[in-house]
């Protein structure tokens, strides 16, 4: 996205929050229409799961439109619905701890480095070896393998695109802790894969 | 550069945070060990995967349970 673009979203958005904020219905429905999809896909790599990624979608947006007028619109109304539907999904994750977690400590060594155990190349493109939804199924089972401060820290930097220092904030985290968890996540998350998407 | 500082930095290098000389070494590591430059590829792709726009799409009645339920809030706000 280039500057100007990003200045013209960010103007109109502002604007957008001025008139909800004024009782202007259809602006929030605005605001909710330009980002749903993103929120709901939050939920879906957080949480892992159809049910709990709408509860997240609707709960984030109702929270939003509840507590706008409190909005100090210091930093992006986008910034803040992702805030919240963070903290909706992580909620959501306390609630249920499940057994299908496997701890991350599995793929570490004793001295604390992560162990990679597959080196095999891949199939190409296996987004096209498989149906939308077995590939939907694969990356969600992907996911949940990883610890929730870990999947947290991998949607918002490498899905969302958030840089270090955002995520560190959102998450009250130091930026080398960020680090360290993104460096495990995306190393755990292929071994994970490998195992269906290997050669051979 | 060995297997194990190639892996601990394939992270930063991913993010293009790596100083010159350390991309430089670690990149030279990849021409030649096939494994670490499976791993690369594979955790690019990881991400690719992700990043996907069409996964994990909003279905329609969710979008539409999620208008009902703000419009039942607006109504308990009138």
């Amino acid at each position: 996205m280039t500057e100007l673009t990003q200045a013209t979203l960010a103007r109109d958005e502002g604007q957008l929050v001025s008139e909800a904020k004024a009782g202007n219905y259809s602006a929030f429905e605005e605001l909710v229409n330009r980002y749903e999809k993103k929120i709901y896909r939050l939920g879906m790599n957080i949480t892992g799961n159809r049910e709990d990624a709408e509860d997240v979608l609707q709960d984030a947006f109702l929270k939003a439109f509840e507590h706008l007028p409190e909005f100090r619109e210091d930093s992006r109304f986008y910034t803040w619905i992702v805030r919240i539907a963070v903290n909706e999904a992580l909620m959501k994750l306390r609630k249920r701890r499940t057994s299908r977690e496997v701890p991350m400590e599995d793929s570490e060594d004793e001295n604390g480095e992560v162990v990679v155990r597959e080196f095999a190349d891949w199939k190409p493109n296996p987004e096209q070896q498989f149906a939308r939804s077995e590939l939907e199924r694969i990356l969600q089972g992907a996911v949940n393998s990883l610890s929730p401060g870990f999947r947290t820290v991998f949607y918002l930097r490498d899905v969302e695109g958030l840089s270090t220092e955002e995520t560190a904030e959102l998450l009250d985290l130091t930026e080398g802790a960020v680090k360290a968890r993104l460096f495990r996540a995306r190393l755990r998350l292929r071994e994970e894969l490998s195992k269906i998407f290997k050669r051979g | 550069m060995n297997c194990n500082k190639t892996i601990k930095e394939l992270s930063g290098y991913l993010d293009g945070e790596l100083d010159a000389g350390l991309k430089q070494a670690l990149e030279s590591h990849l021409t030649y060990c096939n494994h670490c430059h499976a791993v690369y590829d594979s955790t690019k792709k990881t991400i690719e995967l992700y990043c996907d726009g069409k996964l994990f799409s909003l279905p329609e009645e969710v979008r539409t349970r999620l208008h009902e339920a703000l419009k039942r809030k607006l109504q308990e706000h009138k």
